[in-house]
């Protein structure tokens, strides 16, 4: 299978199986529920949600609005938030993923970037309005943690894309 | 095959903007129902279960890093913190003989005035497994739970002041609300001069606001506020926290006055969860004054139903 990365990255990739969808999300998980405080709270990247805009970006097939909206649920029980809050960010997250896919693949990797950061900030918007409803106010530092976010977007796209590559080249008889 | 298909040869279930429009509807379902109801109460703890094994192994690698600090800690800091608890030691036990006396002659007293006893709460122990991640909210999870006979509305405590209250209990873990979560309320009482008013969180580590307090009120800066046990939540004379600045604007009736709290709200590992607090007598029903006779009549045929 052949990936069309645009015109400039066309590698051969691994067809993503299940397991390492579901691998990548698990440590995507982990990683949020690390015991993160103060500063490095304010600033910590959603790992999740970045997992979940790869998948959705590049398997919109596979990965949809539904796993997106299960692991949201999973990800309020963890944070003790209200049930729905996560759910929700991630829901309208996957739908921009899905909606864009085809717009942020014809892009080089810094340009992706520059599409992921409305994404991300969409779906932070999304959190903090719920959050605002119920509580009265917005801790506005919140959204640096889209932008940090939208930084990680190059990095972890690449570590994700070089565990997809076989191992051996294939045009090697 | 290609991802970047066009043409819908195949049937790939709803269409995206059908599943936004689902899922968001049922993420609204669900918040509305969280927000005002306890239904989902049961559900949450199912799949806290489910998730704790690895909320645990999360919060491994900080406790690794902890305990292996504590071994390599060298001997004469030790040695030196030896001597200081030492120290401490004697100088505490000078205090406690001092306080045994005390309480001695005041239970003596007590029994001449035939008061009733106030009841010597009994601890627990507990550890913070992790801070919360949501920087909206000001909230711990201790490592005791239902198991341990935790019950939601317990207070926490650290050596120096009141810390929180348990807010939610799952089986192995529970949720405290710090005192400085945003709008959470402390009855207090001023160590100085026994005034009574309410201490707020600001939502702020590190800060509460007292409210509603006139401008002409007795405070100075440095007034220690302890807990008034009015409220039958929290046990009475605990110390919540201190007086750090007052702005007296004789344009508001108010003064603004701004308390830090005295307990290591972020410092700390080890708290205390004070419980068995003595059950307060029912509140008196409002008594129904005679220009509302209606109304009254009203409410107690609602009752006889």
């Amino acid at each position: 299978m052949i990936a069309n990365n645009g015109p400039r990255d066309q590698e051969f990739l691994l067809p993503a199986n299940t397991g390492f969808i579901v691998f990548s999300l698990f440590v995507a998980v982990m990683l949020n529920w690390l015991p993160w405080h103060g500063w490095a709270l304010v600033l910590r990247p959603d790992f999740v949600a970045l997992v979940l805009l790869y998948w959705c970006t590049h398997k919109p097939h596979r990965i949809g609005i539904g796993i997106a909206w299960v692991v949201g649920i999973f990800a309020d029980v963890a944070d003790a938030s209200l049930f729905g809050q996560h759910a929700l960010a991630y829901t309208v997250l996957a739908f921009g993923g899905i909606v864009l896919h085809r717009r942020v693949q014809m892009f080089e990797l810094r340009q992706q970037a520059l599409h992921v950061l409305p994404l991300l900030l969409l779906s932070y918007a999304a959190y903090a309005v719920v959050h605002w409803q119920v509580r009265g106010y917005i801790a506005w530092e919140y959204f640096l943690g889209a932008v940090v976010s939208a930084l990680l977007w190059v990095p972890m796209t690449l570590l994700l894309q070089a565990m997809r590559r076989p191992r051996h080249d294939p045009n090697e008889l | 095959m290609d991802d970047t298909r066009t043409l819908r040869f195949f049937n790939r279930g709803p269409s995206p903007v059908a599943r936004l429009v689902f899922f968001c509807a049922l993420s609204l379902l669900l918040l509305f129902v969280d927000a005002r109801y306890q239904y989902l109460e049961s559900t949450r703890n199912v799949l806290a279960v489910i998730i704790y094994p690895f909320q645990r192994l999360t919060a491994l690698p900080g406790e690794v890093v902890g305990s292996i600090s504590v071994y390599f800690e060298t001997q004469s800091r030790l040695q030196e913190e030896n001597a200081q608890l030492r120290q401490q030691h004697d100088a505490d036990a000078a205090q406690l003989a001092q306080l045994a006396a005390i309480q001695s002659e005041n239970t003596q007293l007590r029994i001449l005035q035939e008061l009733k006893e106030r009841v010597d709460y009994p601890m627990q122990t507990a550890e913070i497994v992790y801070v919360e991640r949501d920087i909206f909210k000001r909230k711990l999870i201790i490592n005791k739970g239902s198991q341990a006979n935790v019950v939601a509305g317990q207070v926490v405590v650290d050596d120096f002041g009141v810390v929180g209250q348990v807010t939610r209990v799952y089986p192995w873990l529970s949720e405290v609300t710090l005192v400085t979560d945003k709008d959470h309320a402390v009855p207090i009482q001023f160590l100085r001069n026994g005034l009574r008013a309410v201490v707020f969180g600001s939502g702020d580590i590190g800060e509460m606001a007292l409210r509603y307090m006139s401008v002409s009120s007795d405070i100075e800066v440095g007034d220690v506020l302890v807990t008034s046990g009015i409220d039958g939540t929290y046990p009475p004379n605990l110390p919540v926290a201190k007086v750090v600045k007052i702005e007296r604007d004789p344009a508001y009736p108010f003064a603004r006055i701004t308390c830090a709290p005295l307990a290591g709200v972020d410092r700390h590992r080890a708290l205390l969860i004070v419980s068995g607090l003595p059950k307060l007598p029912e509140r008196p029903e409002t008594v129904e004054t005679k220009d509302e006779p209606e109304r009254a009549k009203k409410r107690l045929n609602r009752r006889k139903q």
